[in-house]
C-alpha cells in the first residue's frame, strides 16, 4: 500500500522533473532537474528493500556527480538560454529519426527479454540487506570490482596528467612577494599596503562608492574599475564614479 | 517502513538488559508514535538553534573576558529569541538580478536535509511512550549513517545554488568555495567511519551503540584486562581525523572559508540581507553542528549511553536517563566547538585543500588498512597480531624520527638564512630596495641615543 502509494507521487514528480530537464533552456535548472530525478529514483530504491542502492544512489549520483556539473556548469558561467538556432542543417530531422529507430531497438530488445524466475528479496536479502551485497561484491564479483577501480583509478591519474602541468620555477612565498613589493615601492614608488576600501557614508555603504582623500577628492583606488566600467554600461554610474574611468581609454 | 522488514527478520527484539535496541525493534510503531517523535526532534533542533547561539555568544564572551548578551531576558535569554524576532519581521530584499526561484529555494534546500539527519540519531535506549515500548530514535535504517552522509552532500546543493542565485562576485566564489571543501571533507569524513563499521560491523546507527556498550576483555599474560567500549579510544585517529572533519564538513571556524568576511564579505549568503532567508542558513549551520556533534558522540563516544563511572550503576542506561547523557554530551561537543572558534584563526583557502587530500585521507587510508588487518588477523590467533602491530609501531616511530631529522635540518637552515639576512640589514639597512629612514635619527634611539632624565 504505502509502496504504490510513494510509486504514484514520485512518479508525477520524476517524470515532471524528466520533462523540465528535457525542455528547460537553462543549463543549471537542467542540472537541478537530473538532481531531483535521481533523488526519486532513490527513494524508489529504498522502497523497494534496497536501501544500500538508495544511499550510494545520493550520495555518489546526486552528492557528487551533479555536484561537479554544477560546479562546472557555475564555474564556466553557462547561465544563459540555449539558443535554438540550428548549427547543423537537417538536425533536428535526424535527431528524431535516430532517437526513434533508438526507440524501436529498446522496445524490441526489452521485448525479447526472458526473465528467469525471480530468486525473491527475502532469499537474498536472508543475511541483510549490505551484508549480502557485501559478499556478493568481495567473492563472486570481485574481479569486476577491481577492474571498475582500476578503471576508475587510470581516469583519475589521466585527468590529472592532462591537467597537470610542471612549475618552472619555485612558487614565491608571502615573505619574497612582500620583498618584491618593498623594493616596487622604493624604486617606483608603488603603495606596498592594499588597495584602500571603499566609502562608507551615513546614507551610502556599497563598493562602488568612492572613499574620500584628506582634500575631499574621491581616491581613485578605492573602487574597483571593473565595477566602475559595468555601471557604466548599464548607466547607472554615479557622476561621483564616473570621475574614475577618466583618463582611461575603455 | 518497508525498509525495515528485511532487517526485522534478522534479529530478535532487545530482551531487557541486552545492550540496547537494534535494527529489530524499528517499524513497529504506530503512526501516531512516529509523529511525536518527529515533532519532538523538530522542536528539539530549533530551540536546540535558539540557545545554541546564545551558549556560543555567551562562552566565546566569557572566553575574552566580556560578558556577551545580557540585556533581553535572564542572563540575555531571550536575545536570540528577539534576533529571530527582528529577521522574521525584517523587510525581505530580493536583489534585482537574482534568479528568484532557486535564491527562494536555496535556504529550504540547505535547512532541510540538516533536520531530516537527525531522525537516526539514538537519543535513549527503549522507553515505554503512552504504553507503547518504543526507542528513543525516530527511524533506524541497515545504512542510517550513509543516510546521514547523503543529507549532509545534499545539504551542499544549498549553498552552491544560494551562491549561484545570487549573481554576484563574492556569492558565487563562497558557493564554489564551500562546495569543493565540504566533498573534499566528506570523503575523508566518510572513511574515519570505515573504522567504525569494521569494528562494529554494522551501519546502523542504534546498533553501533550497543555495540559500545560492552568493550569486552582482553587477556594478556593470564590477566583479564577491560577494554575501553567507546571508539573514540579504540579508534582514536579515526576519531581525531573526524574532529578535524567535522569543522571542515559544517563550515565552522577554523574552516569557515565559504563565509570568509576578510576576503567574501559573507560568502555565500551576501546577497540575503537578514531578513527570514537568512534566518534560515543560520538554522542549518547550528543544526548542522547538532548533526555532527550527534554523529561524534553516536559513532565515537557511546551515543546515548553513561560515561564510565557513572556506567557502573545498573539504572545509568535505563528509562528516560540516557537522553540525559546523549543531551550533556552534545552540549560538551557544542562547547568544543565554540572553544576552537575562540583559539583559532581561519586557515588559508590553499592550505585546507591540502590539508584535506594530502594529509587526512592518506592518513585515514593508512590507518584503515591497519585496522582492517588486525581485525583480520584477529579472528585467527592473537600472538601474530601484537607482533604485526609492534612492527607496525617500531616502523612508525622510525618514520616520524627520520623525517623528523630531516625536518630538523631544514629549520635550522632556515633559522641560518634568516640571521644572515637580518646581519646584512643591520649592516647595510637599504639593501634590498627597502626605504629605511637613517637610524641614527635622535627619535629612533639612534647610535648616539642621549638617556633624557625624567624630572
Amino acid at each position: 500500500m504505502g509502496e504504490t502509494i510513494t510509486f504514484w507521487v514520485l512518479a508525477v514528480v520524476s517524470v515532471s522533473a524528466a520533462l523540465g530537464l528535457v525542455f528547460s533552456r537553462k543549463a543549471v535548472y537542467c542540472a537541478l532537474m537530473l538532481g531531483v530525478v535521481m533523488l526519486s529514483l532513490a527513494v524508489l530504491y529504498a522502497v523497494q528493500d534496497a536501501p544500500f542502492l538508495a544511499a550510494v544512489q545520493i550520495i555518489v549520483y546526486t552528492g557528487a556527480v551533479m555536484m561537479l556539473f554544477l560546479f562546472v556548469l557555475m564555474l564556466v558561467g553557462v547561465d544563459s538560454s540555449d539558443s535554438l538556432v540550428e548549427t547543423i542543417r537537417g538536425q533536428r530531422f535526424w535527431a528524431v529519426v535516430a532517437g526513434l529507430a533508438f526507440a524501436a531497438l529498446v522496445a524490441l530488445g526489452v521485448g525479447n527479454v526472458v526473465f528467469a524466475p525471480a530468486a525473491g528479496l527475502g532469499a537474498v536479502n536472508a543475511a541483510g540487506n549490505v551484508p549480502s551485497l557485501a559478499e556478493l561484491i568481495f567473492t563472486r564479483y570481485v574481479f569486476a570490482f577491481e577492474v571498475t577501480s582500476a578503471l576508475l583509478i587510470t581516469a583519475a591519474l589521466g585527468a590529472m596528467v592532462l591537467a597537470h602541468r610542471e612549475r618552472l620555477e619555485q612558487k614565491a612565498t608571502q615573505r619574497e612577494l612582500s620583498r618584491e613589493r618593498f623594493v616596487k615601492y622604493g624604486e617606483e614608488g608603488l603603495d606596498p599596503s592594499p588597495l584602500p576600501g571603499p566609502g562608507t557614508y551615513a546614507r551610502a555603504n556599497a563598493i562602488d562608492m568612492p572613499a574620500l582623500l584628506p582634500d575631499g577628492k574621491i581616491s581613485k583606488l578605492s573602487v574597483n574599475r571593473y565595477i566602475a566600467r559595468y555601471e557604466a554600461e548599464e548607466g547607472t554610474i554615479d557622476p561621483k564614479v564616473a570621475e574614475i574611468l577618466e583618463g582611461e581609454d575603455k | 517502513m518497508s525498509l525495515l522488514t528485511t532487517a526485522s527478520v534478522l534479529a530478535s527484539p532487545a530482551a531487557p538488559g541486552s545492550p540496547g535496541p537494534g535494527l529489530a525493534d524499528f517499524g513497529h510503531d504506530p503512526v501516531w508514535i512516529s509523529i511525536i517523535k518527529g515533532l519532538v526532534i523538530f522542536v528539539f533542533l530549533l530551540l536546540g538553534v535558539l540557545f545554541g547561539v546564545w551558549l556560543e555568544r555567551k562562552l566565546i564572551s566569557r572566553m575574552q573576558h566580556r560578558y556577551g548578551p545580557n540585556r533581553a531576558g535572564k542572563f540575555g535569554l531571550l536575545q536570540t529569541v528577539a534576533d529571530g524576532l527582528k529577521m522574521g519581521l525584517k523587510e525581505d530584499l530580493m536583489p534585482r538580478k537574482v534568479d528568484k526561484v532557486i535564491f527562494f529555494l536555496a535556504p529550504v534546500i540547505i535547512s532541510v536535509p540538516a533536520i531530516l539527519a537527525y531522525s537516526v540519531i539514538p537519543m535513549g535506549p527503549v522507553v515505554s511512550m503512552f504504553g507503547h515500548k518504543t526507542p528513543l530514535q525516530l527511524t533506524d535504517m541497515p545504512v542510517a549513517v550513509l543516510f546521514i552522509l547523503a543529507m549532509s552532500s545534499i545539504g551542499v546543493y544549498g549553498i552552491v545554488l544560494a551562491g549561484w542565485a545570487s549573481k554576484s562576485p563574492y556569492a558565487i566564489l563562497g558557493g564554489l568555495r564551500s562546495s569543493a571543501q565540504v566533498v573534499s571533507y566528506e570523503i575523508a569524513m566518510g572513511l574515519s567511519f570505515v573504522a567504525v563499521f569494521l569494528y562494529a560491523g554494522t551501519l546502523s546507527t542504534s546498533e553501533i551503540v550497543a555495540k559500545q556498550a560492552d568493550g569486552g576483555t582482553a587477556t594478556l599474560f593470564g590477566l583479564d584486562i577491560p577494554l575501553p567500549s567507546w571508539y573514540a579510544i579504540l579508534l582514536i585517529p579515526s576519531f581525531l581525523i573526524y574532529v578535524m572533519t567535522m569543522f571542515g564538513e559544517v563550515n565552522r571556524v577554523p574552516f569557515d572559508l565559504p563565509e570568509g568576511e576578510g576576503e567574501l564579505v559573507a560568502g555565500y549568503h551576501t546577497e540575503y540581507s537578514s531578513s527570514l532567508k537568512f534566518a534560515m542558513f543560520q538554522l542549518a549551520e547550528y543544526v548542522n553542528v547538532f548533526v555532527v556533534s550527534g554523529v561524534a558522540v553516536t559513532l565515537f563516544l557511546g551515543g546515548w549511553r553513561a560515561p564510565w563511572p557513572i556506567s557502573l550503576w545498573d539504572g545509568a542506561n535505563v528509562g528516560w536517563l540516557p537522553l540525559l547523557w546523549f543531551f550533556a554530551k552534545i552540549v560538551l561537543i557544542f562547547c568544543f566547538f565554540v572553544w576552537v572558534r575562540a583559539s583559532l584563526p581561519r586557515v588559508r583557502y590553499d592550505q585546507l585543500m591540502a590539508f584535506g587530500w594530502k594529509v587526512l585521507i592518506p592518513l585515514n587510508l593508512a590507518w584503515i588498512l591497519l585496522v582492517a588487518t588486525f581485525r583480520a588477523l584477529r579472528v585467527e590467533q592473537s600472538t601474530p597480531v601484537f607482533i604485526l602491530m609492534a612492527i607496525v609501531v617500531i616502523g612508525a616511530l622510525a618514520v616520524f624520527f627520520r623525517f623528523d631529522t630531516v625536518q630538523q635540518r631544514r629549520r635550522e637552515a632556515r633559522a641560518e638564512q634568516i640571521e644572515e639576512e637580518f646581519e646584512q640589514l643591520r649592516e647595510e639597512p637599504t639593501a634590498g630596495g627597502f626605504p629605511v629612514p637613517p637610524l641614527d635619527l635622535p627619535h629612533y634611539h639612534g647610535a648616539n641615543r642621549k638617556e633624557v632624565p625624567s624630572a
